[in-house]
C-alpha cells in the first residue's frame, strides 16, 4: 500500500498543479525524484509534525491541496490539536495518509503504534476515513480524495486481504446467510481473518474500506438483530455510529478490534493480531460466544 | 512622544472604536499592547483593503496571538473591513466578534486563533503555497506574543523558515515580558540563531514600527520585536 501511495502521489504531483505533499522526513527518500521535479510542492519540513500540519493548513488556505504523510502516531496523535485547529477550525481540508496504524510496526514497539487514530478523528467530525484492505484499493481512494477539498484520512497498512474490492465505500456483501442471519462487518485489512473465522457459520459477511461516513443505509438493510463488527484499530471505535444507526430497533452488537492494552511486547503483526484476538481463531472464539446457540 | 498621551489618542480614529467595544474583554492589557503595531500594519504596510480580502495577491496578516483581539477588531472597523456596529456586541450569542477571532465569521481575518502557537506554522504554509502558485509579491505577517513563544510549535516554524530562507515571512513579536521564564539573551536572538534577520523596536513608536516592519532583506525571513510596557 505504501508503494502504491508513493507511485500515485508522484503521478498526482505531475498531473495536478494543486497537489502538494508535506512530509516530516518519513518516506522523504521515496519522493526524492518528485521533490526534484516539483521543489515548491514537495515540502519536507524535517522531523516537525506540528509544523507539518500547520503548513498543510496554510497551503490549503492559499488554494492548494495538501497530502500529508507520516506514521499514524506522529501524523495524528502527536499533531492532534493542529489537525483540529489548523485544518478543521480554519474550514479547510487536507488528505492525511498514514502508515503503521495499529501494530504494523510491531517490532518498533508502542512508540510507533496508533490504534486510537480513527477514534481521534471521530472527536472532530466531518472527516472521511478510508481504511483500504488491499493495495488495489489505495490509488482510486487517493485520487478521489485529492480531487476534492474536504478532509480525508487514508489509513494504509502493511496488512492486506488477498483480494481488493472496488466501490467498497458501501457495505459489500461477500457471503450471504439465511434470512435474519447475523451480520458480520469487516473494515479494511481484517477481512480475510474474518472470512476464515466465519467459515461454515450461517452469517452474512460484508466488507467496507470506508469507516467514515459509515454506510448506515447499507447496515440497516443488511442487519437483523445480531451484528458483529471487526475493525483493525481500537475496539469499539465505531460502536457509537452503529448504535445510532440501529437505535430504533432491538439489536445486539459485538465490536471487535485492537484492545486498549499496551502489551509491551515486540514480535510481528501476526503475533499482535493473535494477542488482541484478531486472528481467525480469536475472532471465531469471540463470535461463537456472542452468537445465538445454533448459529455457531 | 509625550508620556501622557494615551495609545488610543495616537492612533485616531481607532481610539473611539476601541472604547466602543464593550462587554467582558477578558484579555484587556494584551489587546492594547498590540494596538500601535496593528495600526501601522494596516495604515502603512499591508497591501490589503476591504475590496481585496479574497485577492490571491494580497498581503496576509495572521494574528497568531488571538488573545485580546479588541484592538484588531477596532482596526478592522476603522479600515472598513467590518461595520463599526459589530463592535457593540463582543462575544454575544449572535456576535461575529469573540474573545478569539474566527476567520469564518470576520472578513479580513486570515485565521481563527486563540490556542497559542498555531499562527506561525500556518503562515509558513501560506508563504509556501503562494510561492508554489507563482505569487511572489504577497508578504505574510504574523503577530505573536513573547509568552506565546513558549509553545514549541513556534520553534519548529522558526527553525524551518530560517533554514529554507522564507523571505516573504515577517514575524512580529509583541514583547510585554509576559513569558513566565523570560527569554534570556533576548527574543531577537531566537530568530537570528536560525538565520532570520531581526530588529527590536519601541512598540509604541509608529516610525520605528514602520521601519522594523519593512526592514526585511532578500533570502531571509524577518522578525520584529516590538517592546511595549510590562503586562
Amino acid at each position: 500500500m505504501r508503494s502504491t501511495f508513493i507511485a500515485t502521489t508522484t503521478e498526482l504531483l505531475a498531473d495536478d498543479p494543486r497537489a502538494a505533499l508535506v512530509l516530516a522526513d518519513i518516506s522523504a527518500a521515496d519522493f526524492r525524484s518528485a521533490a526534484r521535479r516539483h521543489p515548491d510542492r514537495v515540502l519536507n519540513v524535517g522531523i516537525r509534525e506540528q509544523l507539518m500540519i500547520g503548513v498543510a493548513g496554510g497551503l490549503a488556505l492559499t488554494g492548494l491541496r495538501p497530502i500529508v504523510h507520516s506514521y499514524a502516531t506522529f501524523l495524528v496523535d502527536r499533531a492532534y490539536e493542529q489537525i483540529k485547529l489548523d485544518l478543521g477550525h480554519q474550514g479547510v481540508g487536507a488528505v492525511l495518509v498514514s502508515i503503521g496504524g495499529s501494530y504494523d510496526a510491531s517490532a518498533e514497539g508502542r512508540t510507533h503504534q496508533s490504534p486510537g487514530d480513527v477514534a481521534l478523528f471521530d472527536t472532530l467530525g466531518r472527516w472521511t476515513v478510508r481504511v483500504p484492505g488491499h493495495p488495489d484499493e489505495v490509488a482510486p481512494l487517493l485520487r478521489s480524495a485529492v480531487r476534492g477539498d474536504d478532509a480525508v484520512y487514508l489509513r494504509l497498512s502493511s496488512q492486506a486481504n488477498a483480494v481488493g474490492y472496488a466501490g467498497a465505500d458501501r457495505l459489500r456483501v461477500l457471503r450471504r446467510g439465511s434470512a435474519g442471519a447475523p451480520l458480520v462487518v469487516a473494515i479494511g485489512p481484517v477481512l480475510d481473518a474474518m472470512l476464515a473465522a466465519t467459515t461454515g457459520l450461517d452469517v452474512t459477511v460484508a466488507y467496507t474500506h470506508t469507516a467514515r461516513p459509515f454506510d448506515v443505509a447499507g447496515l440497516r438493510e443488511l442487519a437483523d438483530r445480531d451484528v458483529v463488527l471487526v475493525e483493525p484499530y481500537l475496539a469499539g471505535t465505531s460502536s457509537a455510529v452503529l448504535g445510532r444507526a440501529l437505535a430504533d430497533r432491538p439489536h445486539r452488537l459485538l465490536a471487535l478490534g485492537v484492545t486498549e492494552v499496551d502489551l509491551h511486547r515486540y514480535g510481528d503483526p501476526a503475533d499482535h493480531a493473535r494477542w488482541h484476538g484478531l486472528d481467525a481463531a480469536g475472532l471465531r472464539r469471540s463470535i461463537a460466544a456472542f452468537l445465538p446457540v445454533g448459529v455457531a | 512622544m509625550s508620556q501622557s498621551t494615551t495609545t488610543a489618542d495616537r492612533v485616531d480614529p481607532v481610539g473611539p472604536l476601541l472604547t466602543r467595544i464593550t462587554g467582558d474583554e477578558k484579555h484587556g492589557p494584551s489587546a492594547h499592547s498590540t494596538l500601535d503595531v496593528l495600526w501601522v500594519l494596516y495604515d502603512r504596510v499591508l497591501r490589503i483593503t476591504p475590496e481585496t480580502v479574497d485577492d490571491p495577491d494580497r498581503d496576509r496578516f495572521v494574528l497568531s496571538k488571538g488573545h485580546g483581539p479588541a484592538a484588531f477588531y477596532a482596526v478592522l472597523a476603522a479600515k472598513g473591513f467590518i461595520p463599526e456596529s459589530w463592535l457593540d456586541d463582543l462575544a454575544g450569542p449572535d456576535s461575529r466578534l469573540g474573545h478569539h477571532p474566527d476567520r469564518l465569521l470576520v472578513p479580513g481575518v486570515e485565521i481563527g486563533s486563540g490556542s497559542l502557537g498555531h499562527g506561525l506554522g500556518l503562515a509558513v504554509g501560506m508563504v509556501l503555497g503562494l510561492r508554489a502558485q507563482g505569487l511572489t509579491d504577497p508578504r505574510v505577517y504574523v503577530l505573536l506574543g513573547d509568552a506565546e513563544l513558549d509553545e514549541g510549535s513556534n520553534h519548529e516554524a522558526i527553525a524551518y523558515a530560517g533554514a529554507t530562507g522564507l523571505d516573504r515571512l515577517t514575524a512580529v513579536v509583541i514583547d510585554n515580558q509576559s513569558a513566565t521564564h523570560g527569554w534570556p539573551g533576548g527574543i531577537a536572538s531566537r530568530f537570528t540563531a536560525h538565520g532570520w534577520t531581526a530588529g527590536t523596536v519601541d512598540g509604541r513608536d509608529h516610525e520605528e514600527i514602520r521601519a522594523g516592519l519593512t526592514g526585511h532583506r532578500p533570502g531571509r525571513p524577518h522578525a520584529v520585536v516590538a517592546r511595549v510596557g510590562v503586562k
